[in-house]
């Protein structure tokens, strides 16, 4: 266990040290850093003092420790667009993002689970084909396009929810929520709803298959011919080995949710992180875009660390498996 | 080049004809006559295609050419509703742009730039597998470990972070002109790996076979083992994970046009146009938008079907 976690978080190191050295790259040569700060009517003596002072002049391998160990501090310089820290920016887009994430992977599990589960117990009824054929065409239906058919019908035509924006927002500490109050509330439902969607067809065809799958075993067999209850097979037997790899698709699934809610975001003007890295984009702010990279990289990079090493407690097979190969 | 295919003939010819009817007779048109879904997706998806390359033919307007837009026209509805017009089947948009017109040659540009953005990919992804599965050691590696990172990021922000960088480099009076290759080049880019791995894998399960050695041995060049020996042997797999990229790159072209990072407003793909109309939808103008909507989510779901169906028919475990 010790050997191979770490195995993972040098690997994560790894991965996290590529990501950062992209941002350095995008940072230091895309543009040139100088002429981004200073005005036009600067001397190009006094530019080349600036850059002896930021030590543009280092080494490219002292450049990028430097980079790091900034990074590491929260310290990615200044936005372009807005001249404030982006820490700064990135801290105050920060919880929406994450509450719409998670109120979205929270939405995916509780509706997406059940309907995987009734569609694998009753396999040919016409209410899971049903289900089946509209999740197909939730798969092809672009993010956005399901954003704006929800704006057309609940805030265009029938009026009950709002169509953008997040409501009236509570501060606690540096973080802010929008789930304490009845006008944040109402506004999360359509955004979450849409990025949920997506994760909700996958995990619902995951929950089904597998339970499909884990029907046909040996010792749901026997289970059924000690005379135990379809309704203790099912949900006692059955569903318990089923839910493994849902854990660890829908954490892998969480960090795409983050990705995916640019698209949500950008629907419906919610103001997070995704928000601002599409302004960011087309404002061609690179200090804002390469932060957003980092910390997107560092969340993924978290989320598959964790669901690695979830896997591995929870399943006593790969243990087996490694400890046995590790003896050889 | 010439002589490479003057020699792989003679082996091939007397066996070609023979293989293409054991195909059609006993797998893909069989199981293409039991899928009445595969077949209403293959309808859906050949007209859409056709409709595409006639646009310029069967379009009411020119939506490129400002002289023939009228703003008196602007946002009519369609025209089976109250103040429609048969001029424009499917309303107006916000510059008197004919709607019909609009989402035919968006059709056009999206089919055109996915198609691309896939050629593109399998060419990049195809070469770089060969070379990672051929040459093994620290090539293989490097490679690989690109490969392993890109993976570990959704496509969409990799195709976005290119395409932003790619705008900063860029003066900004050539970013429109040049958007359709960036954001084909974008989209390439983030979807090789998917290629790359499937062709690594099955090079380095072949390139250890008896006619990959035979071939060495008598001394072929190894470039020519690979182009010539090699690659016809690994392509059938790849072909299909290209159907299925289809879609993906369809819909990620529309993602990025309508986040505006796409294709330009003069020249809208599907996505532009959704990102116009969406505007104008809470005005209740919803038609600007609605219908390049329906137009893309019938070209996705049918190429998706159609790449299911392929997927299917080639999968041996499921005959």
């Amino acid at each position: 266990m010790v050997a191979f976690t770490i195995q993972r978080l040098l690997q994560s190191v790894l991965v996290m040290l590529t990501v950062a050295l992209i941002a350095f790259a995008l940072f230091n040569y895309v543009g040139d850093p100088i002429s981004n700060i200073v005005g036009q009517d600067t001397t190009l003596a006094d530019r080349d003092h600036l850059r002896a002072e930021l030590g543009l002049n280092d080494s490219f391998i002292a450049q990028f420790a430097r980079f790091v160990s900034h990074a590491a501090q929260g310290n990615f310089g200044l936005s372009y667009q807005q001249a404030r820290p982006v820490s700064q920016i990135i801290l105050e887009k920060m919880p929406a993002t994450l509450e719409l994430s998670f109120t979205a992977a929270l939405l995916a599990l509780i509706v997406g689970v059940p309907m995987g589960i009734y569609a694998g117990l009753h396999r040919h009824s016409w209410v899971s084909q049903t289900m089946l054929t509209v999740s197909l065409i939730g798969v092809s239906l672009p993010t956005f396009l399901i954003g704006i058919l929800l704006i057309l019908i609940f805030a265009v035509v029938l009026g009950w929810l709002p169509s953008f924006g997040r409501g009236a927002v509570v501060h606690i500490g540096w973080w802010t929520t929008g789930l304490l109050t009845a006008e944040g509330l109402r506004a999360i439902i359509l955004p979450a709803i849409t990025l949920a969607l997506f994760q909700m067809t996958l995990i619902m065809r995951l929950v089904r298959a597998e339970m499909i799958e884990v029907l046909r075993t040996d010792y749901i067999k026997f289970a059924r011919a000690r005379g135990l209850t379809s309704r203790a097979i099912n949900f006692g037997h059955a569903l318990k080995n089923t839910l493994v790899p849902v854990i660890t698709i829908t954490g892998l699934q969480l960090g795409s949710i983050i990705a995916f809610a640019v698209i949500t975001e950008t629907v419906f003007q919610w103001p997070g992180m995704g928000l601002m890295f599409i302004q960011a984009v087309s404002f061609a702010d690179i200090p804002v875009m390469a932060t957003y990279l980092v910390l997107v990289g560092f969340f993924f990079v978290v989320i598959n660390l964790v669901v690695d090493l979830l896997y591995y407690v929870v399943d006593p097979r790969l243990r087996i498996e490694r400890e046995a190969s590790a003896n050889v | 080049m010439s002589e490479l295919t003057a020699s792989g003939t003679p082996a091939s010819v007397p066996e070609r004809p023979q293989r293409w009817m054991r195909f059609v007779d006993s797998d893909l048109l069989w199981s293409f006559s039991r899928s009445p879904v595969t077949m209403v997706a293959a309808v859906i998806a050949l007209v859409i295609i056709g409709a595409a390359l006639l646009t310029p033919l069967i379009a009411p307007q020119d939506p490129y050419d400002l002289a023939s837009l009228s703003l008196l026209d602007a946002t009519a509805p369609p025209a089976w509703l109250k103040d429609g017009s048969w001029n424009y089947p499917l309303g107006t948009d916000n510059q008197g742009r004919d709607v019909l017109s609009a989402v035919l040659y968006g059709t056009r540009l999206s089919l055109l730039l996915g198609c691309s953005a896939v050629i593109l990919s399998f060419l990049l992804g195809v070469t770089l597998g060969l070379i990672a599965g051929w040459r093994g050691g620290i090539v293989d590696a490097l490679i690989m470990r690109v490969a392993d990172v890109q993976l570990s990021f959704p496509a969409i922000l990799i195709a976005l972070l290119i395409d932003g960088v790619v705008r900063s480099v860029l003066p900004r009076q050539v970013q429109t002109e040049i958007s359709l290759y960036v954001t084909v080049l974008a989209i390439a880019l983030s979807y090789w790996v998917h290629f790359a791995r499937t062709v690594r894998g099955s090079t380095m399960v072949e390139r250890n076979k008896e006619y990959i050695q035979a071939a060495r041995v008598i001394g072929v060049h190894p470039a020519r083992i690979v182009v010539g020996h090699l690659l016809p042997n690994v392509v059938g797999p790849i072909l299909v994970i290209a159907t299925i990229n289809l879609a993906t790159a369809i819909l990620t072209e529309a993602t990025l046009s309508f986040l505006g990072v796409g294709l330009p407003p003069t020249e809208p793909s599907l996505g532009t146009l959704i990102r116009i109309g969406n505007d104008y939808l809470l005005s209740g103008d919803w038609w600007i938008s609605i219908f390049p909507g329906i137009a893309l989510a019938l070209l996705i779901l049918s190429v998706n079907l159609l790449g299911d169906w392929l997927r299917d028919a080639f999968n041996p475990k499921l005959r």
